[in-house]
C-alpha cells in the first residue's frame, strides 16, 4: 500500500515533507509499509484492533445506548516525533510544570503574584476550580502537581504550542503504553531498525515518584488509586495502573478514616494507607470537605492530609491552574516565577473578561474558536469558523452574559498524520500531542504520549468523546543505537 | 487484601464455574436426546427444576420443551443463572479487580464474553449445540489453565480456588440429583447394570466417564453416585472440592486444618468431615435426593459464612457461631 497517492496539501505533516517525501526520521516505516501489499496491512490494522478489543482496552461512552464499552479506535501508522522537536517539548514542559507548581502554592500561601499584580486577584477567586480549603497548605515536598498531561498542537508553521494543562485527573496514559504494546507486535522489524525511546518505564517512574511522598518516618509505605469504580470512563486506566505499579486499587468505601489516619478495609482487618494516587475529582474526594452528597470520596480524608498523615497525588486545588483564563497568564507565570521567557508558547488567547479582547472575539467570531472557562472533552465550545450565523449569535450573547467564563483563540490548522481511510488508502488527519510529566524528585517527561486523531475527515476534534482516535507515538533518539 | 477485593474475585470464579457447568447440564442432555426414548418434556424438565429457576421459568415459558429450557439456560439475560448471565457477572467481577488478577487471566473471561455475544447476535450457535457448549467448557478450562499459571498461589489465588470449588460441588450435586432422578425412579434398581447409555451420559456431563471406569469398570449407579460425591482423587467429585477448599480457606486465615477460628472453617470442615465418613450405601438407604438437598443447605451456609467472615468486615467477636468452644 504506497504514499504515491498521499499528499500533505498545505497542512503540516507529522511524516512527509512534501508529496512523495518523507521526513528523515520516518522513512524506515514509510518504505516498509510502502512493501506491504493493502491485504498485509489491513491484516494488520485488524489485528491490532483485536488485540485491544481482547485486552479490553476500552472507555465508556455516557451517551451510546448500545453498550457502555467501546474501544479507543486506534490507527496503525504512528506518529514521529524528531529528536530535536523532542528536546524542545522536553525542555519546555519541564519548565511550565516548574512555573506552575510554584504558582499554585503562591496562589494558596503568600499570594505575591496577586500582590505585585500579575494576576488580578478576582480572576483566581471567580475559578470554579479553586479550592479555599486549601489555602495555607503546604503539601508533601512542596509539590501539588505530581501528574500532568498537557496537550500540545502544532500549527501550519511547524512550532508546538501549549493548548492546555490539565492539571487535575489527566487520563490517557494507559492507552500510550498499550499502543506501544500493540505497534511492537505490528511493525517489529520497524522497531528494531529505529531508534525509539521506550515508554515501558512510565509505571515505575510513577510508582517511584509516589513513594517519595509517603511521610517519611514510614518505612515500607502502602500507596492505592482511588478510582471512582467501574462505571467511570477511565476505569480501564485506573485498574491497568494499579495493576502494573503493583498499588491497591481501592474505592471510596474501601478507605475509611481513623484516628486521623487512613484504613482500607481488608479481609484481615484494617491496613493503614500512606499515599493515595487519586483518580476522584476534588470535589468528590471528600464530602465533609467538598461537596457533601458525594458517595465516591472518603469523608475525613482532607483532614488526614492536611495534618501530613496520607499523601494525596495530585493535591487538591490544582484545578485553579486549568482555568483556560489563568491559562491566559501562563507565559507571565513562567517568567514572573523563574525570570524565563516561556520555551513553548501558549497558543494566542483572548480573555473576554477584558474589555479589549472581548470586542475583538465579537467582532471576529467567524475566525475564532471560543472555549469556556473551566469544561474539558471539547464541550461547549463554538468553533466560529464552521458555525452558523445564528450559533454565532447565540454564542455573543452567552459571552456578554458571562465574559469571565470565555476565551477565544484563533482557528489553529492542525498538524497531520496519515491514516487508513475506508480500507483502502492513506488520508491526512489532524492529530495533537498529550505528553505526560510526573514531578516528584525531578520532572519526568515520558518520551512520547498520547496523540489523538480526529478521525472524521476535515474535523479537528480529538477527543475520544467525540469520535477521535488515537496513534502511537514515536519519539527518535538521536543517539546511536 | 481489600474485602471487596477478595468478594470480586471469589464470584469471579464461582461464576465461571458456574457457565461452565450449566453448559455440562445442557450438553449430557442434548446427548442423551440422541439415544434415549425418554419424552422430551420430561427429559428436560428437570434441568430447570436443579438450576432453582423452576418458577420464573414457568412463568415466563411455560412448557418444558428444549428450545426453551436451552434458550432459559443460555442466552436468556433475565435468568441470572444463565450462561450469559453468569459470563456478565463474572466480567464485571474480573473488571473490578483487573489490576489483582492477571492479564491472561482478564483475556479469557473477555474472550468468554465475547464468545457469548458472537453467539447470542448470530443466533447459529445451537446449529452445532455439541460445538458449542464445548467450546464453553474449554473457554472455562482456559481461563483455569491461565489462573493456575499465571497468578501467584497468594490470598487472591486461593479466593478464587475457594468460590469455583464450592460452586463446583454444588454443580455436581444438582447434576447428581436431577439425572438420578431421571434414570433411576425405582429403589430397587440400584446396584444393577440397567440403562448404561444413560449413566455413561451422567458421567460424560462431568468428565467422569474414562475417570470412572479405571476406577470401577462396570457402570452400577450406586458407583457413579459414590464417585461422584465421595471420591478423593476425581476433580470434580464433590469430597474432592471440599478438601481442596478447605485446604484454600486455611491458607487465607493461615490456621491449622482440624482446627477452627472463624465460622467459615468451622461449617465447611464439618461439611467435610461428614463426606469423609459417610457410606454410599447408607446415602442411597436413606434418600440420595434428601442428601444431595441437604447437603446444598449446609453449603450455602458455608457460602454465607465466607461473606461474613471475610466480605462484610465483621470481626470474630461479632459471631454468633464463635461462642462456641473452638478446638
Amino acid at each position: 500500500m504506497d504514499f504515491d497517492s498521499y499528499d500533505p496539501g498545505k497542512f503540516y505533516d507529522e511524516l512527509f515533507e512534501s508529496k512523495g517525501k518523507p521526513r528523515p526520521g520516518t522513512k524506515i516505516l514509510i518504505d516498509r509499509l510502502s512493501s506491504f501489499p493493502k491485504q498485509e496491512i489491513l491484516e494488520r490494522q485488524k489485528a491490532a484492533e483485536a488485540a485491544l478489543f481482547n485486552m479490553g482496552v476500552t472507555f465508556t461512552v455516557y451517551s451510546d445506548e448500545s453498550g457502555i464499552e467501546k474501544i479507543f479506535p486506534f490507527d496503525i501508522l504512528p506518529r514521529i516525533v524528531e529528536p530535536q522537536d523532542w528536546a524542545h517539548i522536553e525542555k519546555g514542559l519541564k519548565q511550565r510544570i516548574y512555573a506552575l507548581n510554584l504558582f499554585i502554592n503562591d496562589v494558596y500561601n503568600d499570594q505575591k503574584i496577586i500582590k505585585d499584580g500579575i494576576i488580578p486577584k478576582d480572576i483566581l477567586y471567580s475559578s470554579k476550580c479553586i479550592q479555599p480549603k486549601c489555602e495555607g497548605l503546604n503539601p508533601p515536598k512542596g509539590i501539588w502537581c505530581h501528574i500532568t498531561g498537557s496537550d500540545l498542537v502544532r500549527d501550519k508553521d511547524g512550532v508546538f504550542y501549549v493548548l492546555e494543562d490539565n492539571l487535575r485527573c489527566p487520563s490517557g496514559v494507559s492507552y500510550v503504553l498499550e499502543n506501544r504494546q500493540v505497534l511492537k507486535r505490528t511493525f517489529p522489524l520497524v522497531f528494531e531498525k529505529s531508534n525509539i525511546l521506550p515508554v515501558d518505564d512510565y509505571p515505575d517512574r510513577l510508582s517511584r515518584m509516589l513513594q517519595y511522598l509517603a511521610p517519611s518516618n514510614v518505612e515500607s509505605p502502602k500507596i492505592a488509586l482511588l478510582t471512582p469504580g467501574i462505571y467511570n470512563s477511565a476505569y480501564f486506566e485506573h485498574s491497568f495502573l494499579a495493576q502494573q505499579t503493583g498499588i491497591e486499587l481501592v474505592e471510596g468505601n474501601d478507605l475509611v478514616v481513623k484516628d486521623g489516619f487512613v484504613y482500607m478495609r481488608t479481609t484481615k482487618g484494617f491496613e493503614k494507607v500512606d499515599v493515595i494516587y487519586r483518580r476522584i475529582d476534588d470535589d468528590f474526594l471528600d464530602p465533609k470537605a467538598f461537596n457533601p452528597d458525594s458517595l465516591l470520596g472518603v469523608p475525613g480524608i482532607m483532614e488526614a492530609y492536611k495534618s501530613g498523615r496520607v499523601a494525596l497525588a495530585n493535591a487538591p486545588g490544582t484545578g485553579v491552574a486549568d482555568d483556560k483564563v489563568v491559562y491566559a497568564y501562563v507565559p507571565k507565570i513562567i517568567k514572573y516565577y523563574l525570570g524565563e521567557d516561556p520555551v513553548l508558547p501558549n497558543v494566542p488567547t483572548y480573555v473576554c473578561w477584558e474589555d479589549k479582547d472581548r470586542e475583538y472575539v465579537l467582532n471576529n467570531l467567524d475566525k475564532l474558536v471560543v472555549k469556556p472557562a473551566n469544561e474539558s472533552g471539547g464541550y461547549g465550545l463554538l468553533m466560529g469558523t464552521y458555525a452558523s450565523v445564528k450559533q454565532r449569535a447565540e454564542f455573543a450573547e452567552k459571552i456578554k452574559e458571562n465574559p469571565r467564563n470565555y476565551i477565544a483563540q484563533p482557528t489553529l490548522s492542525l498538524s497531520r498524520v496519515p491514516v487508513i481511510v475506508d480500507d483502502d488508502h492513506f488520508e491526512g488527519r489532524h492529530v495533537d500531542l498529550r505528553p505526560y510529566i510526573l514531578y516528584g524528585e525531578d520532572i519526568y517527561v515520558m518520551p512520547g504520549g498520547l496523540t489523538r486523531v480526529a478521525l472524521k475527515k476535515g474535523s479537528l476534534v480529538v477527543n475520544s468523546s467525540q469520535g477521535g482516535g488515537s496513534k502511537d507515538t514515536w519519539v527518535l533518539s538521536d543517539l546511536p543505537k | 487484601m481489600l474485602s471487596r477485593v477478595a468478594n470480586s474475585i471469589y464470584w469471579m470464579a464461582r461464576y465461571l464455574e458456574r457457565a461452565e457447568n450449566i453448559a455440562r447440564f445442557v450438553d449430557v442432555n442434548l446427548h442423551l436426546m440422541l439415544d434415549s426414548t425418554v419424552e422430551s418434556k420430561e427429559q428436560w424438565e428437570p434441568l430447570v427444576i436443579i438450576s432453582g429457576d423452576y418458577d420464573d421459568f414457568k412463568e415466563r415459558y411455560g412448557v418444558a420443551t428444549k428450545d426453551n429450557v436451552i434458550n432459559f439456560l443460555t442466552f436468556d439475560r433475565d435468568n441470572p443463572n444463565s450462561i450469559i448471565s453468569s459470563v456478565i457477572y463474572a466480567r464485571e467481577n474480573a473488571r473490578t479487580v483487573r489490576e489483582v488478577i492477571s492479564s491472561e487471566m482478564w483475556a479469557e473471561v473477555n474472550k468468554f464474553y465475547l464468545i457469548l455475544l458472537d453467539a447470542e447476535n448470530s443466533g447459529e450457535a445451537l446449529d452445532t449445540p455439541y460445538d458449542f457448549y464445548n467450546q464453553i467448557k474449554m473457554q472455562s478450562h482456559l481461563f483455569i489453565g491461565n489462573t493456575d499459571t499465571t497468578m501467584s498461589h497468594g490470598e487472591a489465588w486461593h479466593f478464587d480456588q475457594l468460590g469455583r470449588l464450592l460452586e463446583r460441588a454444588d454443580k455436581t450435586s444438582r447434576i447428581l440429583d436431577a439425572k438420578y432422578f431421571l434414570l433411576l425412579p425405582r429403589v430397587e434398581d440400584v446396584g444393577t447394570p440397567i440403562d448404561n447409555i444413560g449413566w455413561a451420559a451422567l458421567l460424560n456431563s462431568a468428565s467422569a466417564f474414562e475417570m470412572y471406569r479405571k476406577k470401577f469398570r462396570r457402570i452400577v449407579p450406586s458407583d457413579v453416585a459414590r464417585f461422584l460425591i465421595l471420591d478423593l482423587e476425581f476433580p470434580r467429585s464433590i469430597r474432592y472440592c471440599l478438601l481442596k477448599a478447605q485446604i484454600s480457606l486455611h491458607e487465607i486465615t493461615g490456621n491449622d486444618i482440624g482446627t477452627f477460628q472463624n465460622k467459615a472453617e468451622r461449617r465447611l470442615g464439618r461439611l467435610r468431615s461428614d463426606l469423609d465418613y459417610a457410606n454410599i450405601d447408607e446415602i442411597i438407604s436413606l434418600g440420595l435426593h434428601e442428601f444431595l438437598d441437604g447437603f446444598q443447605t449446609k453449603l450455602n451456609e458455608v457460602g454465607d459464612a465466607i461473606f461474613d467472615t471475610f466480605f462484610s468486615l465483621r470481626r470474630a467477636d461479632q459471631d454468633s457461631d464463635m461462642k462456641e468452644v473452638s478446638q
